[in-house]
């Protein structure tokens, strides 16, 4: 395994670096814009929710990932399974960080209002999985001018839609 | 979200989620604070450190003016955007003089492009300024140094205002020539009162950018505390606040009993005058077109955010900028 110490990334940035290298970009160059779309709120809540019913508690770990741990295993609660890809990397994040503390554990990915539960397991190949995007984000973040635009269908819904596409036409 | 304007003297207090102004007869009113993006005192207030740490939490901007209705500072609340990487980038886009002339002279296409569109809309007799600006404007891709650059500015500006008596029906708001300090005729009034305003909303824009409002590009760094603001101001004056000004002229909203004089010799908008400036500039601020590469309804308000927008992308080596040119 790859040292994480090294290779300092939050559980954001990982799910950044799958959605958008660009938003991964700007958001480690200190670029960041004040999301107050309902989605982000509904997520909030749902969170807070989920929290009460589970009595699971919160855990910072090296102050580069929080994790929720229910009980034996990692839970990472979603408002949807839309970005289920980047969820699911996001939480073998998060196992990767455990299991370099030495401390193996299974992951479940919720989403409630879809009252659905995926199992994530960090088998060996997923260890591979997260130390390439490991070094993906590395070399996303040293790249000395953002990366290109790419419309992507989540752009409209994304922080950084006014400040990536506004431009002028001649 | 909206800018509330304070005209009288009183007290602001702080009431849980909402804020209180309490006017020199005891008269109460309740704001929900949650509704505020700035608040602008023109009047004598008194307030305490906990209605100023609601501001903060709110995020909410307050700026204060002076006696003459001139801008004196701000209020902001400890600033949630800063980034040293924009910082560096954005001084070394004023340190190198070439970079730095390329963005003030993009600020000054912008004003110009909005002078002209202004004298355009009133067609008899204004060839004449028109040409006498593209001529001068054909140069500005020229121009080697910032002071000439400002020099050509003023040069425009200057055919600019001369076109204001052609653009303006009643002769009560006839320029003999632009005077700032103080303004001593109605005309001049509203423009320093105008751009007093501009100045302060701009500000609130940039400080919700990690731009550093300190750093300018065109105006010297060091002239205004909050330069950049200035710099920025120069596209949205022309734009805004004179064709807010004619119109108000022209449609006979704005009368000769708007103004007071000082020992006359100064003239300025008095409180009735300045309350429907100003709540034509809210109007007209919160006013949106469908912009062309968003493809969304923008605000005039946001079209400044965006402005501070594309010049983040310039400097960090994205895109490079272009001044806003109305094109509608
Ligand atoms: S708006 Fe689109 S391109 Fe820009 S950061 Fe967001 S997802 Fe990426």
């Amino acid at each position: 395994m790859l040292n994480v110490d090294e290779l300092k990334a939050t559980g954001l940035s990982v799910q950044y670096y799958l959605v958008c290298h660009r938003k991964l970009w700007l958001s480690t160059h200190q670029i960041q814009f004040e999301q107050d779309s309902d989605r982000v709120l509904e997520g909030k809540v749902l969170h807070e929710q989920t929290y009460n019913k589970h009595g699971n508690k919160e855990v910072l770990i090296d102050n580069l990932i929080k994790i929720d741990l229910f009980g034996d295993y990692v839970g990472e609660v979603k408002s949807s399974s839309r970005m289920q890809q980047s969820d699911r990397m996001q939480l073998l994040y998060y196992l990767y960080v455990l299991k370099q503390a030495g401390i193996n554990k299974v992951g479940k990915l919720h989403y409630p209002k879809e009252k659905k539960v995926e199992e994530v397991h960090l088998t060996d190949a997923a260890v591979k999985e997260v130390e390439k995007v490991l070094i993906g984000i590395q070399v996303v973040k040293d790249k000395s001018t953002p990366p290109p635009l790419i419309k992507l269908p989540y752009c409209s819904k994304c922080a950084y839609y006014s400040f990536c596409w506004v431009g002028e036409v001649d | 979200m909206k800018d509330i304007f304070i005209f009288n003297n009183g007290r602001l207090k702080r009431t849980d989620s909402t804020i209180q102004f309490i006017d020199a007869d005891g008269k109460k009113k309740t704001i929900p604070i949650v509704q505020v993006e700035n608040i602008h005192l023109f009047g004598e207030i008194d307030m305490n450190t906990s209605f100023l740490n609601l501001l903060t939490q709110q995020g909410v901007v307050l700026h204060t003016y002076n006696y003459y209705g001139y801008y004196s500072g701000s209020f902001i609340p400890r600033s949630k955007q800063v980034s040293g990487y924009i910082d560096v980038r954005q001084a070394s886009h004023i340190l190198d003089p070439q970079k730095r002339i390329f963005i003030a002279r993009q600020f000054i296409y912008g004003a110009v492009h909005h002078m002209l569109k202004n004298i355009r809309q009133h067609k008899d007799g204004s060839e004449v300024y028109i040409n006498t600006i593209e001529s001068v404007r054909v140069n500005i891709e020229n121009a080697k140094t910032i002071p000439e650059l400002m020099g050509m500015e003023g040069n425009i500006r200057k055919i600019y205002f001369q076109s204001f008596n052609h653009m303006i029906k009643n002769e009560f708001f006839h320029f003999v020539k632009r005077e700032k300090r103080p303004p001593k005729d109605p005309i001049n009034a509203l423009i320093s009162f105008g751009n007093s305003i501009m100045y302060t909303t701009v500000l609130s824009e940039l400080y919700k950018t990690q731009l550093n409002p300190t750093m300018s590009f065109l105006h010297e760094p060091s002239v205004k505390r909050y330069s950049l603001s200035l710099d920025l101001a120069e596209i949205f004056k022309p734009l805004i606040i004179d064709g807010l000004i004619v119109s108000l002229i022209n449609n006979r909203v704005m009368k000769s009993n708007h103004f007071e004089y000082i020992e006359s010799e100064i003239c300025l908008l008095n409180d009735e005058g300045r309350k429907i400036f100003l709540k034509a500039y809210e109007e007209k601020l919160s006013k949106t077109i469908k912009h062309r590469t968003l493809k969304r309804q923008t605000s005039y308000r946001f079209l400044i955010r965006l402005e501070c927008y594309k010049l983040i992308k310039h400097i960090i080596g994205d895109t490079t900028y272009k001044p806003l040119k109305a094109w509608w």
